[in-house]
């Protein structure tokens, strides 16, 4: 098999073939290791690259094949991880300054489980600073660029993890979605990523952004094997005081499908949405109906949506202002030479320099949302309306089995478009935040093209029914093919 | 230490207390023991913060924390939660420190707790938490003059409670009494080894009549509290008798100089940002739970003084003193299980020794006398082999040489002379040099006593006093008859 087509290959048919000896992981790494070099000058979506331990590692694992024993459920094969997951020995730098240098000591559980099941670091992924933005240009290590036109960016901040899967640069990533990190770019860059179920999978390992919304995500490019890397990494850890054991420990794709119906919100289609995208959503839906296939849809509405926003930006902020705090130039963190300052205008000096624009930004904005005379205000009032929302999905999942809406509210735009209009940029969570803030899982898949750029519908379950959001996504995926070679690097 | 005027003042005490039997820190696995230890070995990533890295509750701080409430009377929230206390500075290495709070949605730890003191005086606990006990800054010298500040995040992450007091004491005394009651629940317990260095801190807040309130911070033992009010006290007292105003202000307990040092004025309204922590899932301590730990409390130092009074038939008060710690308590039922007189052994442990130790500044650990020293000095003086003031002496040489009383008592010849053929002779004597007073004492019985005083004078009180009293009485009647 030529080298760079085994790349091509759905990553669980390539799995079996590694288990099978058809191709050895060594093999299947080199030729990903090329396939970076290659495109790596177009596309930047690694910070960090682990080349040798990698190799060294896919040739034990071929060794441990040849040998017969136990080869674990990621069969050699490569997967990048965002870097702001630790991995022992190497930089997580967040994309930031501040963290330029920050080696870790330990590895996050979720590197820890992929290790464990034979899946092989290949490499740390750019992301926004501090997973703060939508568009993977607010690093410090400059843009990443959309695979699949390098015109536009890859969407955020989880940018690099899904440039690289969807450029082939990676069989599997692990990106992090606080408020939509996972799905934007699974959307904008052409391939399938999912938020978890909040507590499905440990946090352990992963530098805090906003802890009440984030978790860990896979990305692949196709379902099966994004469902495959969820269940290698999901699951109960004692070392994360909100992970959960709810999780099914097999997650069993059936077969045959369950009659599902699918509840569509008419307000993730309003305000803010462009024309292409709602269009090409709808299309989606209309085809998958006429498809006969088990799906069936209703439109709703669920009129909490609208204050999602506000309240997702206020609760992040106020938790970033917090979680953010420790990087101050003593332990950890960028330092300004001048050491003979008092405390207060050392770590101001150093937060000044350290942190980007954006991150000061979002720090300075959660004080004030937690200050003596604000909190009621904003604070308590956006947990309120978190509460107000989340009873409203329980709701509308006592009527649905899932609900359906697009991943983002745009297509992806061109670099550097929207860096100076923030608020514009905020305005594309818009789809993803409610997912967030009631904790519910979120699954992005390609469903067309608009405009020649790739569409994502998003799928949303009750906690931890994952399974549901594969079983559909697998159906979106068979009967909405989307020709992944009218992309620039998405396609050997 | 003096007794002072303590008309109008209000005291209110903040003790935080490290839960220091646990084995583990607060939030992680580092251990708990981290005397001693060179500076930043006693860390692991989640105490130190590093990025990434989780907090997991220790759930025997839990249980620990329940048995201090329950023992000081509070009752426990069903829903226990955790928030943040944001603030910069570098002995947190979070630049957060996670604790409990009272407002935006939070619960202490536990509410509406109280002491009784002696007097039937009720001293209410409003609040107790549960929290990390943050970073060790030390300097080269003292704080002004040192360049650099050193950290050592070895304490960091250990359990500490917090118990805040309503302003109901009026006096250092009653602060202090209370704290004697508080530290030796705590003993009781188990749950904290106070002598440990550190492992209690506590701030006090003092206000007089006419006067603004005056935070004392930073005493470092339950012992130098009463001290630095009573400084604190005659500070404002004088202050005021000048004319000039009390303000509010925080000041230091320098325990160095024994003086009260102003810190800052009027304390900036700082502000903490204090939001909950979702690291960590709240938790229920369901009824089940508390009556669990209920059942698994040990007896408390009230409980104990009442079965003392019942048990050994000690005074109240003399009960009361050995239960003030618990150390002496367990001292005091060993040491029973060796007499037949618990009364006779409780008023030595709880009289004399305490004078001893008072007047000499030691502890009952430092003498390294066993029970059976006082077992054995109780058994001589209630079998009357030796009279309670001859043993006096035997007593001071027991706790300055550590030798057992009998050997001291024999060696001193301090044993009651009852040998009345000794007596007799001894009698012989006295009437013979003192005619006078033995005319006396044939006219007024009275007057006997004299003579009784001469014999324990010349026997230094070794003489059974039964005995002499017998013998002299028949000889002055023996004397009456033969006239
Ligand atoms: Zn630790």
């Amino acid at each position: 098999m030529a080298k760079q087509r085994i790349l091509e290959l759905p990553v669980w048919e390539a799995a079996d073939k590694i288990r099978g000896q058809e191709i050895t992981s060594e093999e299947y790494v080199a030729a990903t290791l090329k396939r970076i070099r290659e495109v790596e000058p177009d596309v930047h979506a690694y910070i960090t690259l682990i080349e040798e331990p990698a190799l060294t590692q896919a040739q034990a694992i071929d060794k441990k094949i040849r040998r017969g024993g136990d080869l674990g459920r990621l069969a050699g094969l490569p997967v990048a991880i965002k870097d702001n997951i630790c991995v022992r020995g190497f930089t997580t730098t967040c994309a930031s300054k501040m963290l330029e240098n920050f080696v870790t000591p330990y590895d996050a559980t979720v590197v820890e489980r992929i290790l464990g099941e034979d899946g092989v670091i290949i490499g740390k992924t750019n992301l926004d600073e501090f997973a703060m933005g939508t568009s993977t240009e607010y690093s410090y290590f400059g843009p990443t660029k959309n695979p699949w036109d390098t015109s536009k960016v890859p969407g955020g901040s989880s940018g690099g993890s899904a440039a690289a899967v969807s450029a082939l640069e990676a069989a599997f990533a692990l990106g992090s979605d606080t408020g939509g990190s996972v799905r934007s770019p699974a959307s904008f860059c052409c391939i399938v990523g999912l938020k978890p179920t909040y507590g499905a999978v440990s946090r352990y390992g992963l530098v805090s952004y906003a802890n009440s919304l984030e978790q860990i995500g896979p990305f692949a490019r196709d379902v099966r094997s994004c469902a495959l890397l969820t269940s290698v990494i999901a699951g109960y850890d004692a070392r994360d005081s909100t992970s959960s054991d709810k999780f099914p420990a097999d997650l069993v794709l059936k077969r045959s499908l369950p009659k599902l119906t699918i509840g569509v919100p008419r307000e993730f289609f309003e305000e803010g949405v462009q024309e292409g995208v709602s269009k090409t959503v709808r299309d989606a839906i209309s085809r998958l109906e006429k498809a006969g296939v088990k799906l069936s849809f209703e439109e709703i509405s669920l009129p909490m949506l609208k204050y999602a926003l506000p309240a997702y930006y206020i609760i992040a902020m106020s938790e970033a202002s917090s979680n953010l705090a420790r990087y101050d130039g003593i332990r950890y963190g960028y330092r300004v030479p001048d050491r003979t300052l008092d405390w207060g205008t050392v770590f101001s000096k150093d937060r000044g320099v350290g942190f980007g624009a954006e991150v000061r930004r979002r720090i300075m904005l959660g004080t004030y949302a937690l200050s003596a005379g604000y909190f009621d205000q904003y604070y308590l009032k956006a947990q309120k309306i978190r509460t107000l929302l989340r009873r409203e999905f329980d709701g509308a999942f006592k009527r649905f089995d899932l609900l359906l809406a697009p991943s983002m509210p745009i297509l992806p735009f061109g670099l550097g478009e929207k860096m100076e209009d923030p608020l514009q940029l905020y305005m594309c969570d818009i789809e993803t935040v409610p997912a967030n803030l009631t904790g519910i899982p979120s699954l992005s898949v390609p469903c067309g093209v608009s405009e020649g750029l790739p569409v994502g519908m998003q799928l949303m379950a009750p906690p931890f029914r994952e399974d549901l959001l594969f079983q559909a996504g697998r159906l979106v995926e068979d009967l909405l093919p989307v020709d992944r070679s009218a992309g620039e690097f998405t396609h050997a | 230490m003096h007794e002072q005027d303590t008309e109008g003042v209000k005291i209110g005490l903040e003790v935080h207390c490290q839960l220091t039997s646990l084995a583990t820190k607060l939030f992680c696995s580092s251990p708990s023991d981290y005397r001693g230890k060179p500076p930043n070995t006693n860390i692991c990533p989640v105490c130190i913060g590093t990025p990434g890295s989780l907090p997991v509750l220790n759930r025997k701080a839990v249980t620990h924390a329940a048995m201090i409430a329950l023992a000081l009377n509070f009752k426990i929230p069903e829903r226990m939660l955790f928030f943040r206390k944001n603030y910069f500075y570098p002995d947190m290495a979070k630049n957060f420190q996670i604790t409990q709070y009272d407002r935006a949605g939070g619960v202490p730890f536990a509410t509406d707790g109280h002491i009784t003191l002696d007097s039937g005086k009720r001293i209410r606990i409003g609040r107790m938490q549960l929290e990390e006990d943050p970073a060790k800054l030390s300097y080269d010298g003292t704080i002004e003059s040192s360049t650099q500040t050193f950290v050592d995040y070895n304490r960091a992450g250990i359990t500490l409670v917090e118990i805040v007091t309503d302003p109901d004491f009026e006096s250092p005394r009653e602060a202090r009494e209370f704290l004697n009651k508080l530290s030796s629940i705590l003993e009781h317990l188990s749950v904290s080894d106070l002598n440990l260095e550190g492992s209690v801190r506590c701030d006090a807040n003092i206000s007089m009549a006419g006067g603004r309130r005056v935070e004392v911070k930073n005493i470092s033992s339950f012992k130098e509290v009463e001290r630095a009010l009573n400084f604190e006290i005659t500070r404002q007292r004088s202050l005021t008798s000048k004319g000039i105003k009390v303000m509010q202000e925080t000041r230091h307990w320098d325990e160095i100089r024994r003086i009260t040092i102003s810190l800052r004025l009027k304390e900036e309204e700082q502000d903490y940002r204090y939001f909950p922590e979702a690291d960590l899932v709240p938790v229920t301590l369901t009824k089940q739970f508390v009556q669990d730990v209920k059942k698994g409390m040990p007896e408390m130092p009230e409980e104990r003084a009442k079965r003392f009074q019942k048990d050994y038939h000690l005074s109240g008060e003399t009960a009361q003193i050995l239960v003030r710690e618990k150390a002496l308590a367990d001292f005091f039922e060993e040491a029973a299980k060796h007499s037949k007189d618990a009364r006779q052994l409780g008023s030595w442990l709880a009289v004399d020794l305490q004078a001893y130790l008072n007047e000499y500044g030691k502890s009952l650990e430092e003498l390294k006398l066993t029970p059976k020293h006082f077992a054995e000095m109780a058994n001589m003086v209630s079998s009357g082999e030796v009279s309670r003031g001859a043993a006096k002496t035997a007593f001071v040489e027991m706790l300055k040489t550590g030798r057992m009383p009998r050997s001291i008592s024999e060696e001193k010849g301090l044993k009651v002379i009852s040998d009345t053929g000794f007596v007799e002779s001894l009698i012989d004597k006295i009437f013979s040099e003192n005619p006078q007073a033995v005319q006396d004492a044939l006219k007024d019985p009275k007057a006997v006593n004299f003579l009784l005083g001469q014999i324990m004078r010349a026997t230094k009180g070794r003489v059974d006093p039964a005995v002499a009293n017998r013998l002299v009485r028949e000889r002055l009647a023996a004397a009456k008859g033969s006239k």
